[in-house]
Parts: structure tokens; C-alpha cells; sequence
């Protein structure tokens, strides 16, 4: 269980910060979302991982921590409200600038402007 | 258990809540709601700091719940000292935004409210989680207040800034994971207990997770290498607003104080002092930046935001060579060049209304109105901002100056701030002769005059600088204090022992 965890963690968070690396918000708020998703599960993780284990210390060997559970249902609730307000201010973004780059509009390239230079001497 | 802790987030919260429901209502009335709201919360700061000054700690345990197992929010000198200087800042640039700047959307006053309560639970918690809720409120808040106003401007910035701190939130939760699972607490002094006692391989565990708290506290204070979206935002957004998020770079530096001489002092045996090597030559490359910023920026408000990086640091480099006096010269510097940074952003806004389309752009113009009064202003937080004598940031400097013992870290110290002063001055000097006095024929279409309440808060805001002078020895009494009290780690985990409410002996 704990490699498939591992792995999972691993190839959403990694996944996360590629998309978020990318230049237009759509892909970034996707990757923040995946990103959130793994942190959660690494939060999850961090009270170790058992299955069927009372949430009540002494009363068994092996027990369920209750902790890191209430602190990823805080984190998803945040995770949440945050995903909302980024999407909106992706939408906004959109509308202002008429382009979803993440700097309003994409970064001129080099040959564009030396074309754009050379036709007022046509 | 004492309830008075409570009261500074309380107050905002309740403020916040009504406002929230009077988006309706004439706008005289939730203004004066608003600035009555600000005005109480300054009152319980006074009183909090006024309870802290005889040294000892004191909690407020939410639930009764004895700590480490509940949620707990400790005051000592230096919750007090941060909410104190917050509140002062805020009331002025509450003042400041009832001028006009709070039109334009109904929830402004909810918004501005709501960051201050996020800003008292980050400096009066005593748990790492909530010290991450607290952010999250914060920085909620400040996602709404940065937008405020409107225009096109202002939506890049915001959405860069939202990714950002997005992204430092994602770290911040996996800091918390990694130092959760090795030592199964979060609350601050029982951290500082079990951390030293952490060995083997878990003890690589704690360091990785202190090491990205260290990097989530860097971009909230605007460390370089992450600190290029700070110009921008604080340039674009409304001016109270700016003036606001002057305090908020501090929360960072607030957190990397709590946190690393708490947890990572002295005392913490293998992890001492951990990330404190990093710090120091960041903080001066950060100052060095942020002087070439202020030499190369072309608007005041760009200028200004570039000082905000400056102080930054400035305050940071002192605190990474973990003195005591460094400590305490830190703090003093903290309060004046948040105070002084507020002023002048709030001043460049009044430049700027009165120069019609020239803003407050480095440009010449047809002189203004109230030339004299804006200069003046101008002047003094300059003067101030750069550290020349006879304002408040001179002194601070000179503190952490003094505060080094000799050796190639004094030696680094020294030259990197005395010129990073040098050249700021000459960016303040260029700024404002060009500005205030090379004026080209010609005239404004008549702008409005200055509104009494803008100009007495910025005025106000300015003039502290000359309070901290003139009380500059008990200031530095309390800051000296500040620190001794910081360093005496062992003090501040007996608020374990703290007994509950209705519990026998």
C-alpha cells in the first residue's frame, strides 16, 4: 500500500508542477488543483497509514491518527475556496486582455518583431 | 487563560461579518462602522502590549483545551510589538481609504477587516497549523483587496500573485506533513521540546520540512529569489491597499523570527541554527537588488515597493547572524520602515492625484497644488527610507550596524548596507527633484484639492517617524526585551504547564 501511495503522490504532484509551469492559466489551474490533490494525500499520509484501526490511543496496538485527517479536510476546504477565486481570476484575465497567457498576452518572438520592423521600409 | 487575546480577531471578525451585510447600506455609516472597528482594535493592541511588557506569557487556550492538544494563541513582547505596529498602520490607511479609494465595490471595508484578523491570529498563534490558516485568511483577503479598484492593470499582477502564494500554500502543507509525522505535534512549544530530541533518519525528515517552511516564509517576506512579483502587485494596487501590504512582508519575516530562534535556536542540539547560513548572504543580495530596482524604477509607487524589498533585506540579514542585539536592532527597524513605507505610498498616491495624466510617474509636469505640503512629505519618508539622520530609519540602521561583532560578516554587512543606502538616497534624491521641482510651463486641469482625511493620514503616517525618534529610548527598552525574550527559548515552553480554567491543583 505504502508504494502505490508513494507513487501516487509522486506522479500527481509532479504532473502538478508541469502543468503549472506552463504559459496559459488553464493548465496552470489544473495543476494547481492536481498539486493540492497530492499534498493532501502526502498530509493524509503524514499520520501513517492503516486500514480498519480505532481513531482512540491504548485501545488497540496499531492506532488511526484523527489529526492529520482534520488538518486535510482544513486544507481541502481552503484548497477549495482558492481553486474557485484562481478560476474566476483566470475567466477575468481572459476578459481583460482577450488571451488566457499567463502575462496578459504572450512575449513577442524575436523574428515577429524583426519582420514587423522591416515592413515599414517596404 | 487570559481573554484579552482573543479580542484583536474577534473585533475584525465581527466588524467583518456586519459589513459583510451593509453592502446596501449608505456609505457614511459603514465607513464610520469601519474606522470605529479599526479604532478598537488598535485599543486592545494597546492593551495586549501593555499586558506583555511585564515579560511573561500569556495563552488563551480555545475549547479549554490544555495544550499541546488544543489550539492555543500566546502573547509575549513581540505578538504584542507586531500587533501594535499593524494596528497603528492600519487605522491611518483605514483613514486614508474612507477619501474616496474604498468607492467602487461594496465589500472593501469587509475585505480590509478581514486581513487584519488574518494578520492578529498569524502573530498571536501558537500552533503551526493555525499559523497556516492564519495565512490562508490573510491572504484571501489581500486576493479581494489587490483586485480592488478595478481596471485592467491590476489583473495580471493579481493573478501572479494568487498562483504564488497557491503554490507557497502547497509547501507550507507539505512542511507541516513532514514535521507532523516525525514529531506528532504542531503546537509551537511542544515543538520546541521534541525537536532536539529528534535523532537518526528522522531527523533529515524534520530539516527538509524546516527548510521548506523556511522557503514558504521567504516568499511571503519577498526573499530573493522570490520576490519579482512583489514590484508589480504593490505598484498597481490601490494606495491604503499598498500601504497595507506593507505589513505583510513582515508577517514572513514575524514567522522566520517565531519559528527558527524558537524551534532552531540554540538549544535545538544537530538542528541548530538551521538555514541561518542561507539566510544571511540572501538577505543581502535581497537588499542589493532591491537598490537597483529603486535606482531603475520609473514611478514612485515602483520606487517604493522596490524599498519594501530593500527593508526586507535589511531586517533579515541581522536576524539571520542570530544575536540578540541583532535581534532587537531588527525589530526597531521593522517598525519604522513598515510606518514609513505605508506613508509614502500613501503620499506618492497624493503626488500622483495631483499631476493629472503625468500620476506619479518620474516625468516632469506643470506644477501641482500643494507643492509644498507633498514635498515636505516626501522629504521626510526619503530621508527616513534612506537612513540619514535625524529620522527613525537612520537610527534603526545604525542599531544593526552596531549589532555585528567584527569579521567578514560585519565587513559584508557594512558595505552592502552603507551603499544600498548611498544609491537609495540618490534614487529618492532623482525621484524627487525631478517630481517636485523641474516643472514645465503650462497647467493642470484643475484637480480636485486634497481631502483633510487623506492628507492628516498620510501626514500622520510620515510624522511617526519623528514619534519613534523622540521615544526612541523606551522603544529600544522593549526591544531589547523583545529579544532577551525570544532567546530564552525554555520560558516560552512552559505554557505547557499552563493550567486549565476549573482545574484542581
Amino acid at each position: 500500500m505504502e508504494l502505490i501511495f508513494a507513487l501516487v503522490i509522486g506522479a500527481l504532484t509532479a504532473s502538478g508542477v508541469y502543468l503549472l509551469l506552463r504559459a496559459r492559466t488553464f493548465p496552470v489551474v489544473m495543476g494547481l488543483t492536481l498539486l493540492s490533490y497530492g499534498v493532501n494525500l502526502f498530509l493524509f499520509a503524514s499520520g501513517r497509514l492503516s486500514t480498519g484501526q480505532q481513531p482512540i490511543i491504548g485501545s488497540t496496538e496499531i492506532y488511526a491518527d484523527p489529526l492529520p485527517q482534520a488538518l486535510v479536510l482544513t486544507a481541502i476546504v481552503i484548497g477549495f475556496a482558492m481553486t474557485a477565486f484562481v478560476v474566476v481570476l483566470s475567466l477575468r484575465n481572459l476578459a481583460d486582455n482577450e488571451d488566457d497567457h499567463v502575462d496578459g498576452c504572450p512575449p513577442e518572438h524575436p523574428a515577429d518583431r524583426a519582420q514587423e520592423e522591416e515592413e515599414p521600409g517596404k | 487563560m487570559n481573554h484579552w487575546l482573543i479580542a484583536p480577531i474577534v473585533i475584525p471578525l465581527l466588524g467583518g461579518i456586519v459589513q459583510t451585510f451593509m453592502g446596501y447600506a449608505p456609505i457614511s455609516l459603514r465607513r464610520t462602522l469601519a474606522i470605529a472597528t479599526t479604532v478598537l482594535i488598535l485599543v486592545s493592541s494597546l492593551i495586549l502590549v501593555s499586558l506583555a511588557n511585564d515579560g511573561s506569557y500569556r495563552i488563551y487556550a480555545f475549547g479549554n483545551w490544555q495544550p499541546p492538544f488544543g489550539i492555543v494563541l500566546v502573547l509575549d513582547r513581540l505578538a504584542a510589538l507586531m500587533l501594535v505596529m499593524t494596528s497603528v498602520l492600519a487605522l491611518f490607511a483605514h483613514l486614508f481609504s474612507i477619501g474616496g479609494a474604498d468607492e467602487g465595490n461594496r465589500q472593501f471595508h469587509t475585505l480590509f477587516l478581514f486581513q487584519l484578523m488574518g494578520l492578529n491570529i498569524a502573530f498571536l498563534t501558537g500552533d503551526l497549523f493555525n499559523l497556516f490558516v492564519a495565512f490562508e485568511v490573510l491572504l484571501i483577503a489581500s486576493y479581494g483587496l489587490l483586485m480592488h479598484g478595478g481596471g485592467t492593470v491590476r489583473t495580471v499582477p493579481g493573478l501572479h500573485y494568487v498562483v504564488l502564494n497557491l503554490v507557497g500554500s502547497a509547501i507550507f502543507l507539505i512542511a507541516v506533513g513532514m514535521i507532523y509525522s516525525v514529531t506528532g505535534t504542531l503546537n509551537m512549544a511542544d515543538l520546541a521540546v521534541k525537536i532536539p530530541q529528534v535523532t537518526g533518519e528522522s531527523r533529515n525528515l524534520v530539516e527538509a520540512g524546516a527548510m521548506m517552511l523556511l522557503v514558504v516564509f521567504a516568499l511571503k517576506a519577498a526573499l530573493l529569489p522570490l520576490c519579482f512579483w512583489l514590484p508589480k502587485a504593490y505598484a498597481k494596487a490601490t494606495a491604503p491597499v499598498s500601504a497595507l501590504f506593507a505589513v505583510m512582508t513582515k508577517v514572513g519575516v514575524y514567522a522566520i523570527i517565531r519559528i527558527y530562534v524558537l524551534m532552531f535556536g540554540d538549544d535545538a542540539g544537530q538542528l541548530a541554527n538551521l538555514g541561518m547560513d542561507w539566510l544571511f548572504p540572501l538577505a543581502l543580495i535581497t537588499l542589493a537588488m532591491g537598490v537597483i530596482g529603486a535606482l531603475g524604477a520609473d514611478n514612485l509607487k515602483t520606487l517604493i515597493a522596490w524599498q519594501v524589498i530593500i527593508s526586507v533585506g535589511t531586517l533579515l540579514a541581522p536576524v539571520a547572524l542570530g544575536s540578540e542585539k541583532g535581534l532587537s536592532a531588527a525589530m526597531f527597524y521593522l517598525v519604522s520602515t513598515t510606518w514609513t513605507v505605508a506613508g509614502l505610498f500613501l503620499v506618492a498616491e497624493l503626488v500622483s492625484s495631483q499631476r493629472g495624466s503625468a500620476g506619479d510617474r518620474i516625468i516632469t509636469a506643470p506644477k501641482m497644488r500643494h507643492r509644498t505640503f507633498l514635498s515636505v512629505l516626501f522629504m521626510m519618508g526619503a530621508v527616513a527610507a534612506a537612513g540619514l539622520p535625524p529620522l527613525s530609519g537612520f537610527f534603526g540602521k545604525v542599531l544593526i550596524l552596531k549589532s555585528v561583532e567584527s569579521g567578514p560578516q560585519m565587513a559584508w554587512l557594512w558595505s552592502v548596507l552603507l551603499i544600498g543606502s548611498f544609491l537609495s538616497l540618490i534614487a529618492y534624491s532623482r525621484a524627487g527633484s525631478i517630481v517636485f521641482w523641474r516643472t514645465v510651463d503650462g497647467h493642470l486641469e484643475s484637480p480636485q484639492p486634497l481631502k483633510g482625511t487623506v492628507s492628516v493620514s498620510a501626514g500622520a503616517l510620515i510624522a511617526l517617524t519623528v514619534v519613534i525618534v523622540a521615544l526612541a529610548g523606551p522603544i529600544t527598552e522593549y526591544t531589547d526585551a523583545t529579544a532577551a525574550q525570544l532567546f530564552d527559548a525554555s520560558a516560552y515552553t512552559e505554557i505547557l504547564q499552563t493550567r486549565m480554567v476549573g482545574e484542581d491543583n
